[in-house]
């Protein structure tokens, strides 16, 4: 069990107060896709995923970021329980869409690129080392339940 | 997996002439982040007296490894060939697990968006991400 100094929860959310949840869900997601395209293959519904300017200009792809970063907003507020607060979406991402794990790691990248075009050098290397301890605990509650 | 385009080669090369006068401070920026968010790594550098991210010896080695980076820029038609001597220098001196290769690409990519995050664009993120694959692949070319 991932265990959280008030240091580190004060620093999570601070980081978080700067994201706009519209802004950098999109960016994320579409990085996510450009830069790993075989992801394409999760969203067989959102039309045309196939170049960088139709994920940027791709509506579903927009709509979808804002929803994995408002999931990601359960995680800041629960942030000592994510396990617990990720075992429905774990559970749903495995045997519902079928996605291979591994991809939650490239997310997480993408998600902290995403921050770092936005919060700039707020994200200095004490809080990056934070902010990753929290989304390897998301990544790992992500898991947990493909078995 | 990792053949650069002449597209990527030159999105490479457009946003690495914007970027390279920081690149100083890219090489220690982004191996501090690497020594602070993934601590693993200091097991490189326990014979340097200061492992911390931002003591001396820590930023002379992101600036030597930046260097090389600029060398591979230049060299991106050809990595294999022009990347041989780090190669045989990683392979067979340094012994570096080639899986820490991706981390500090990784913190690179972290430090140009924080550094340049208009010119980042999701574009230049992927054929930077190319690059880099390609040259870590380059460069664990002589390991087996």
């Amino acid at each position: 069990m991932v265990k959280f100094t008030e240091k580190e929860r004060s620093t999570i959310r601070a980081i978080w107060e700067k994201v706009n949840i519209d802004e950098v869900g999109p960016d994320a997601l579409a990085r996510v896709l450009i830069v790993y395209p075989w992801t394409e293959r999760y969203f067989g519904t959102f039309g045309d995923i196939f170049t960088a300017s139709a994920v940027l200009n791709n509506d579903k792809v927009r709509a979808h970021g804002k929803v994995v970063l408002k999931a990601l907003d359960e995680a800041v507020k629960n942030v000592d329980n994510i396990k617990k607060t990720y075992a429905y979406l774990s559970r749903l991402h495995y045997e519902v869409f079928h996605v291979d794990p591994d991809n939650f790691r490239l997310l997480a990248d993408c998600i902290t690129i995403a921050i770092a075009c936005k919060v700039k050098s707020a994200l200095d290397p004490q809080v990056q080392a934070t902010w990753k301890k929290f989304l390897s605990a998301v990544v790992d509650a992500m898991n947990s339940q493909y078995y | 997996m990792t053949t650069l385009t002449a597209k990527d080669k030159d999105t490479v090369k457009a946003f690495w002439a914007k970027v390279s006068g920081k690149a100083e401070d890219i090489g220690k920026q982004s191996l501090a982040r690497m020594l602070a968010v993934y601590p693993q790594t200091k097991t490189y550098f326990a014979h340097w007296k200061d492992q911390s991210p931002d003591g001396a010896p820590a930023r002379k080695h992101g600036i030597t490894v930046m260097n090389g980076v600029a060398d591979a820029v230049s060299k991106i038609d050809n990595l294999t060939a022009g990347l041989l001597e780090l190669s045989e220098l990683h392979a067979f001196t340094l012994r570096v697990d080639p899986a820490n290769f991706k981390i500090l690409a990784h913190n690179m990519l972290v430090v140009m968006a924080i550094m340049f995050p208009i010119e980042f664009t999701p574009e230049v993120h992927v054929a930077m991400d190319k690059f880099l694959a390609s040259l870590a692949l380059a460069l664990a070319e002589k390991y087996r």
